[in-house]
């Protein structure tokens, strides 16, 4: 969870009320004051989550509409996902990317008739929306959403606590998402989320996000919980984190993310970097992101120098740490192709320790995501 | 026996030339629980100062410092599986590692229960 370099001063999001009567430890993250833990800590956060649901504020993030009949072709100037077949309702993750084929950002694109609705992340939204406003220019218009506040509640639970407020939401499916009243407060809810559990992202009027979040949070399976545990749970479950896993040097292939590009975006390319993407799609590409399951207990955090079994220079860690529901350390990294493959030893060098290692499948955690 | 702390929130028993060192209260609530710690080799020689070991929350590494000169002469082998020991007793059964002093007189400067007390409120302010 590094915080790049942002002038200013902190700001608050619409929850910062919230965050204080919890009790919660605030940090900067993103230009943004963000809760990382409450009082229950980190670790308990994360297993509450993982058994009955956490309420998360991601506040931070980018929320915005991109109105015009052909929204859906700007924005596939932009990524080599499939925008333009989104039914109603249906959601995408895909990936801005520059000329090179590197990744300037991961998003939520959804939807909603004659406009898609747009979820970024905190960190690049001020280079995101010039670049989609530049792409729709006079064919659309991007509205930035500023006026609403985004929660996630996530875990086994997360659905039958708001089946208590609206019924509808249990109709929606993974990665669909609805215009939805939750006592009467218009939010768009959509069934998705980062922790590789069930769960629902509900972006809220800012004036009524603060009652919303205390109603949630009153419910005897909800815990408020930060983005300490936000990061375990999206580690466990094998999600990149952009500025750690996701780069303008890393291309959607080296990244795992082929499954994100469909396969007419393949026969048609013209998203930027097309011709590194399907070249590493058509050859494969010369590094990967992988799995890692480090030997003992001491974690390999991100810059940790990854070496072959032969001692040769490897890859890096992008992401790594201690996974409270694997009970033990776990970490992501690029290793050359050569290795990529699940069962690879490899040795992390953590403080001048070599430490043995092995190449494993992702997700860590298995995925329980409502499909059906 | 007396015990001092140190600006880096460590705290070092003395016991005639032995001295047992730990983090502090306050160290393992600013951390959060621990899931790792990487203990000194007994009969590792450190310099006041020196990097000793290292406690490992979920969030982040953090460097603990010897306080004083000497001899590892005894690591808390029971970390190696319980690491949250240091949470729950971070100035008793948490303890890191025991120092052979080299020379005590480095620890003048360190500060007593009362004076550690007083930094952690102003540290707040």
């Amino acid at each position: 969870m590094t915080d790049a370099a942002h002038e200013g001063p902190l700001k608050k999001v619409p929850l910062a009320d919230f965050h204080r009567t919890h009790g919660a430890k605030m940090v900067p993250f993103a230009g943004y004051e963000m809760p990382v833990q409450y009082p229950a800590g980190i670790i308990d956060e994360h297993n509450h989550t993982r058994a009955k649901a956490g309420l998360f504020d991601v506040s931070h993030m980018g929320q915005a509409w991109l109105h015009g009949a052909h929204a859906a072709d700007a924005l596939e100037r932009l990524v080599p996902g499939d925008i333009k077949s989104l039914a109603a309702g249906q959601g995408r993750y895909t990936t801005i990317t520059n000329d090179y084929g590197g990744i300037v950002d991961d998003l939520i694109v959804t939807g909603h008739g004659d406009k898609l609705f747009i979820v970024v992340n905190a960190s690049r939204k001020h280079i995101d929306f010039p670049l989609i406003a530049d792409a729709v220019g006079s064919e659309g218009e991007l509205e930035l959403i500023e006026d609403r506040a985004l929660l996630a509640l996530q875990g086994p639970s997360a659905s039958k606590v708001m089946a208590h407020y609206v019924p509808a939401s249990q109709h929606l499916l993974f990665m669909h998402g609805a215009d939805l009243r939750i006592n009467d407060i218009p939010c768009h809810i959509t069934r998705s989320g980062y922790a590789g559990e069930d769960g629902f992202e509900i972006s809220v009027p800012t004036e009524a996000a603060l009652d919303l979040a205390e109603l949630l949070q009153s419910e005897d399976d909800v815990m408020p919980v930060g983005l300490g545990a936000r990061d375990t749970l999206r580690l466990e479950a094998g999600l990149c984190l952009y500025g750690n896993d996701l780069d303008e040097a890393t291309t959607p292939i080296e990244a795992d993310l082929r499954w994100t590009i469909s396969k007419r975006r393949r026969e048609e390319g013209g998203f930027p970097g097309a011709d590194r993407i399907l070249r590493e799609i058509a050859e494969g590409p010369t590094r990967k992101r992988v799995g890692i399951l480090p030997d003992g207990r001491a974690p390999a955090r991100a810059g940790t120098e990854i070496l072959a079994a032969d001692g040769s220079p490897a890859g890096t860690v992008t992401s790594g740490g201690f996974g409270p529901s694997v009970k033990g350390p776990i970490a992501m990294g690029y290793v050359a192709a050569a290795l990529a493959k699940p069962g690879t030893p490899l040795r992390l060098l953590v403080r001048g320790r070599e430490i043995p290692a092995t190449v494993v499948a992702l997700p860590f955690q298995p995925h329980r995501y409502h499909r059906v | 026996m007396t015990v001092k702390y140190t600006k880096d929130h460590e705290w070092i028993a003395i016991d005639g030339d032995v001295g047992t060192v730990g983090i502090t209260n306050h160290a393992q609530e600013q951390l959060g629980e621990l899931v790792y710690v990487e203990l000194p080799e007994v009969g590792a020689i450190l310099e006041v100062g020196d990097e000793a070991c290292v406690v490992e929350s979920v969030k982040a590494a953090s460097e603990v410092y010897a306080p004083c000169s000497g001899e590892v002469i005894a690591v808390n082998e029971e970390l190696a599986d319980a690491p949250t020991t240091v949470n729950e007793h971070a100035e008793g059964d948490g303890w890191l590692f025991k120092l052979k002093l080299s020379d005590a007189a480095e620890l003048d400067e360190a500060m007593t229960a009362a004076e550690y007390k007083k930094f952690l409120k102003e540290l707040e302010e």
